[in-house]
């Protein structure tokens, strides 16, 4: 892969995998920063001491073994999780710290959970209706239309996520891949700034993973998106900057073939 | 979708439709039954049977009331039975009121325990409640005022499932022990009783009993219509993602708590007015209303009837309770063993309730998710 047919996104830094791993940028040039970030349950670090930077704009993928913090990684910048220590500031300048789940979603964060999580006794149509941008007074909902330009922008995610002919469908009647593109819709939906999307291809066929792929890379287009796989081909194929994970911290950073040539990377993954 | 009638909430369901009119038929024919047609008919309806159905239009309200929320929105009470006590004392306190010079000790303004007591004075939280609207007032606010305040901290501090059931239970169960006292000027055990006249209308009359019976059925019409709106808006779309998933809920950035308490005020409210009308019909309201056993009862209701189904919930509380009339009469000691055994059939084999395992019911059932209603309902749709 020439690094040259990368997208305009990770600038510089993304040539220069070795030396990269610890080049903070500025902070205001970043949509989500992480530094010094450590989480412990009952005494066992699962952050330690995590800095990371995402620029705005893009792709990045998060590798790393089982028990790498990944998940725990997505929960203390989506607000579920408080950190013992550390800044997160997400677009250059917004403390997300004391802030909880709703609130760091209403700032534009969405977050597609490991295992699909929708609601499964709405339609595909409701589920998306519901995470329709905005109206989330719960005194105004008791009244809300539905209006025409949401209706079609409804109708517009059905068919990007390729649901169209299901929008009535009980969401809990999706097989597994549906549901996680039906999360993802979701998410179009939510119209973040910034996606956090964990493991979006489990349990998906090859011909599945591999849109899934694309669908990403078309969406990255015009947001931030974060992508946690364990599947190196969908890595591969999501063709961007990669950061491998390794007990709560950042192991390595760069393109997919620099990480596979770094030895650490290969005693981790392969074992000691 | 300017097509949409604002009554389309109601005219889409065809449970809707049936439940409202057979509410608006029992209000219309059984006053005619009771006091137009003679004594010796056999079509003749008896003051104590309307009142007995009176009884359980106000237990059905009450079952509705929980079903909003457990069935709506995860939020399981065991305590619900408090919001019903208080709407219940509520109108007691009106009702105590008007008793006046007729009471035991023919004191003008001092209700007999009061007297009894030594008290002097009428304690500052009995004032106003002479004045029926301020009492339908506290009927609605006491309960609301409760629910807010316990539902603030609670969702608040995320309290959910089993540990808020708990601390439903608990705050049931605080209340029955402090009614009993004395001192607290509620009547102590034997609470508030005796009563006389309502609005100057002999509680005892075939007229009073009727109407309170109408009264019932308007309500429970009224609550059914608003938990309707409710379970049918986008608001009621949400409660059930929140039933079904809380965090996803709270990660696509609604504020699942201020949900939550919306629902659990009004729900409390709607238990407060079922309390208010159980009142002047029974002729009685004393601390075992707050037991925790009654508070238990009223989800057995919902969970016979059909947890989720606005309909199941009034239809397994009418059930129910005809069952223990039926049982206390014929076999007084059995009644315990049978609603046990109810609930257990219910668990076991009824997941969904009477009203969900009914097939033909059940798909017309989803209408009450919203499926059929408003945002399902695009010109698209063939």
């Amino acid at each position: 892969m020439s690094p040259a047919a990368h997208a305009p996104l990770a600038g510089a830094i993304a040539h220069q995998p070795t030396a990269a791993l610890h080049a903070q940028p500025a902070r205001k040039d970043t949509i989500l920063y992480l530094d010094g970030v450590s989480v412990s349950f009952d005494g066992f670090r699962v952050l330690n001491d995590l800095s990371l930077y995402v620029l705005a704009g893009g792709l990045r993928a998060i590798i790393g073994p089982n028990g790498a913090g990944k998940t725990t990684m997505m929960d203390v910048i989506t607000g579920k999780t408080k950190p013992d220590a550390g800044e997160i500031y997400f677009d250059g300048n917004i403390d997300l710290i004391a802030l909880d789940e709703t609130h760091i979603a209403n700032l534009g964060i969405g977050r597609k959970f490991q295992k699909p999580t929708v609601f499964e006794n709405h339609t595909v149509f409701e589920n998306l209706e519901l995470a329709l941008k905005g109206g989330r007074d719960a005194f105004a909902s008791l009244f809300f239309r539905l209006g025409g330009e949401q209706r079609a922008r409804i109708g517009e995610v059905l068919e990007t996520v390729a649901l169209a002919d299901r929008r009535f469908r009980i969401a809990g009647d999706l097989s597994h891949g549906q549901k996680q593109w039906l999360e993802i819709g979701m998410l179009l939906m939510q119209d973040p700034e910034l996606m956090l999307i964990d493991e979006p291809v489990a349990g998906m066929t090859d011909a599945e993973t591999e849109e899934t792929a694309s669908l990403l890379k078309e969406i990255a287009k015009t947001r931030s998106v974060v992508v946690v796989e364990h599947d190196m081909d969908f890595i591969r194929a999501l063709d961007c900057r990669v950061t491998v994970l390794h007990e709560g911290s950042v192991l390595a950073e760069g393109s997919l073939d620099a990480v596979q040539a770094n030895e650490r990377v290969v005693e981790v993954y392969l074992g000691r | 979708m300017n097509r949409i009638s604002p009554l389309a909430f109601l005219t889409e369901s065809r449970a809707a439709l049936v439940t409202l009119g057979l509410l608006v038929a029992a209000a219309a024919i059984v006053p005619v039954l009771n006091l137009m047609v003679p004594v010796g008919s056999p079509f003749h309806v008896p003051t104590w049977m309307v009142t007995l159905l009176g009884k359980y239009l106000t237990y059905a309200l009450l079952a509705l009331s929980v079903d909003l929320i457990w069935g709506f929105c995860g939020i399981l009470s065991l305590g619900h039975g408090a919001f019903f006590a208080l709407g219940g004392y509520a109108m007691g306190m009106y009702l105590m009121r008007q008793i006046g010079e007729r009471g035991v000790y023919k004191h003008p303004v001092l209700p007999d325990f009061i007297v009894f007591l030594n008290w002097k004075d009428l304690p500052w939280y009995w004032h106003g409640f002479d004045i029926f609207p301020v009492a339908l007032l506290m009927v609605i606010l006491v309960p609301g005022a409760l629910a807010f305040a316990f539902g603030w901290f609670a969702f608040h501090s995320r309290v959910t499932g089993v540990y808020l059931s708990i601390i439903t239970q608990a705050l049931t169960f605080a209340l029955m022990l402090a009614f009993f006292r004395n001192d607290m000027g509620f009547g102590g055990n034997n609470g508030l009783t005796d009563f006389k006249d309502m609005l100057g209308f002999n509680l005892q009359a075939d007229g009073t009993r009727v109407a309170l019976f109408v009264a019932s059925a308007v309500a429970l019409a009224a609550g059914y219509v608003v938990c309707r709106f409710i379970v049918a808006s986008r608001l009621g779309r949400v409660l059930i993602a929140i039933r079904d998933a809380e965090s996803r809920t709270r990660f696509l950035g609604y504020r699942v708590e201020h949900y939550m308490l919306f629902v659990f005020v009004v729900s409390a409210v709607l238990a407060g007015v079922a309390g208010a009308l159980y009142v002047p019909q029974v002729g009685i309201i004393n601390p075992s209303e707050f037991s925790p056993a009654n508070s238990i009862e009223i989800v057995i209701w919902v969970a016979v009837g059909g947890r989720g189904s606005l309909h199941g919930a009034i239809l397994g509380a009418i059930l129910v309770n005809y069952a223990k009339t039926y049982f206390t009469g014929a076999l007084p000691e059995a009644w315990l063993y049978v609603l046990g055994g109810l609930f257990i059939v219910v668990t076991l084999f009824l997941p969904k309730g009477i009203v969900g395992s009914i097939p033909a019911f059940a798909a017309r059932d989803f209408s009450l998710f919203g499926h059929r209603f408003g945002s399902a309902k695009t010109g698209a749709r063939p």
